[in-house]
């Protein structure tokens, strides 16, 4: 038993790195219904950034808030820069444009820090809390990610602009008519995006250590996360992202070799797609034609 | 009285298909202004193409500036409210939150602004926490003249307000436009497919086909023309 709940904590804490990315998906997906595969090497970027901040010698989270901002601002140039250009080209166009900005971002990010795989330092300290049932890693994983989402949720639900946000993505021509500057709230967005992503490569780091492919399986488990909770949906996002970690983690530790713990995403995501391709929370799309 | 909206050879586009062929329009300032004419007839995509939602040539000029060449968003914060065809209705969000989007370029009176659409629209402050989708056609309707009157227009563009209402709603949603009109002091652009109320409120009017302005002038001329009386009126 005490194993048991040993692993559904650790899992939480996997979830919410899951749950932050599939987040940030769901946002780039609500706004210009597009999947944005490149946004786990966004992250993997943006967390290269913060370990040279670290190595330089700066505070850690001196270093993490200056790599979020340089994360937003570089979400907003790649809207502006590569993803405006297609913004009304066919969806599958927008596409290939992101999977080229994922292997760009994974070449570069070799090219300047080579391929070696490098240590991150946690900025939590590794002690077992509550009877041993989680570490303050764990606990400190979920809590920086749980008060971002929490702030991004405020964000969203009560500042005009956060509003103004919500109304460009679910209705551009009604948004331009109240004098919203759809453009840019898209913008905005993928700028939020990228931060969220660069939290989750950042908390994520010290676990799977640093290097251009380390957020490979960790996109794959988001988009698991993000089609569980069903793609439209903010909150589905995450608590489907939570779902997938702690069901990776039980299913790694009883049923199958840890190794093969992937294979339950990719399972997740054709189960979803075919039994409830909505997703626990999200809505059917209708278009009329 | 001046003008405060001018459409001079004004000509709309549809990709590479030109829609509205140089057509002039004038809205007083303070008035009505009708765009009468049947389906397709080019009413809408004038309204659209004042708004820059269209490719447009010719001249737009509203208050002294020429409209031409700007933003939708930058034509809607100088003035212009648009309640485009289909409403525009933000349907996943509240009532309360179109209003304040409606209020967006004007954050610092949009509490009182809130305040005064529900003083005209009383049924919109007992739905204020609901989805705007929840609401009945003509609920919808109102929302979304509010929603354009949120940010102080100088000119209020109505797509077909009256569409696919029951006559009882449309009559009552006429009668506040009127009082709206007089006291926010804002002109009105109106298309609508009911010609005899339309002419009844509105002090100028235009007939358009395919494109072009086939008749236009005082909205009781137009009503007392007989070819337009049977073409549009049905007597």
């Amino acid at each position: 038993m005490h194993q048991f709940l040993q692993q559904i904590f650790s899992g939480l804490a996997a979830g919410s790195i899951y749950a932050s990315l599939a987040l940030a998906l769901v946002m780039i997906y609500r706004a210009t219904d597009l999947v944005n595969f490149a946004q786990g090497e966004m992250a993997m970027f943006s967390t290269y950034i913060a370990w040279t901040l670290v190595n330089a010698g700066l505070p850690f989270w001196l270093a993490f808030l200056i790599t979020l901002a340089a994360s937003f601002l570089g979400g907003m140039i790649i809207e502006r820069v590569v993803i405006r250009p297609v913004e009304n080209a066919p969806v599958l166009a927008a596409v290939v444009v992101t999977i080229g900005l994922l292997l760009i971002f994974n070449s570069v990010a070799g090219w300047i820090y080579s391929y070696t795989v490098q240590d991150f330092p946690s900025p939590f300290p590794d002690r077992p809390v509550f009877g041993a049932l989680m570490t303050t890693r764990d606990l400190g994983v979920i809590g920086v990610t749980l008060l971002m989402l929490v702030l991004l949720f405020a964000f969203f639900r009560y500042t005009p602009i956060g509003l103004a946000m919500r109304a460009a993505a679910q209705n551009p021509a009604s948004a331009r008519l109240c004098g919203i500057r759809v453009g840019r709230m898209l913008a905005i967005g993928w700028g939020l995006a990228a931060m969220i992503g660069a939290t989750a490569g950042v908390m994520v780091a010290p676990v799977l250590f640093l290097d251009p492919n380390m957020m490979g399986g960790v996109l794959i488990y988001a988009f698991a996360g993000a089609l569980l909770g069903g793609i439209t949906s903010p909150i589905g996002a995450v608590v489907g992202g939570l779902i997938v970690g702690v069901t990776e983690n039980l299913v790694g530790t009883y049923l199958i070799a840890s190794q093969l713990k992937l294979t339950v995403a990719f399972a997740l995501i054709i189960l979803v797609l075919v039994f409830r391709p909505n997703g626990l929370f999200g809505t059917a799309i209708v278009r009329r034609v | 009285m001046a003008p405060i909206l001018e459409l001079r050879s004004l000509r709309a586009f549809y990709g590479q298909s030109e829609v509205v062929h140089g057509i002039d329009v004038a809205v007083e300032e303070g008035g009505m202004t009708v765009l009468l004419g049947a389906n397709g007839a080019g009413k809408t995509t004038t309204l659209r193409a004042l708004c820059g939602m269209v490719r447009r040539e010719g001249q737009i000029l509203f208050a002294g500036k020429e409209l031409h060449r700007r933003s939708t968003e930058e034509i809607a914060s100088l003035g212009v409210g648009h309640v485009p065809e289909g409403r525009g209705t933000f349907v996943g969000l509240t009532v309360e939150e179109n209003l304040r989007l409606g209020g967006y370029t004007k954050q610092r009176q949009l509490p009182e602004a809130v305040e005064r659409m529900y003083g005209y629209f009383p049924i919109l402050a007992q739905r204020r926490r609901q989805q705007a989708g929840a609401l009945s056609g003509g609920e919808q309707q109102m929302l979304a003249i509010a929603r354009a009157l949120m940010m102080a227009p100088r000119l209020l563009v109505l797509d077909e307000p009256s569409f696919g209402l029951a006559p009882r709603v449309v009559e009552s949603i006429f009668a506040i436009v009127e009082r709206i009109r007089r006291e926010e002091h804002v002109s009105v652009l109106l298309v609508e497919q009911n010609a005899s109320l339309a002419l009844e409120l509105a002090d100028h009017a235009y007939l358009i086909e395919t494109g072009y302005v086939v008749a236009s002038g005082s909205a009781k001329g137009l009503a007392n023309d007989p070819q337009i009386r049977r073409s549009y009126l049905g007597y």
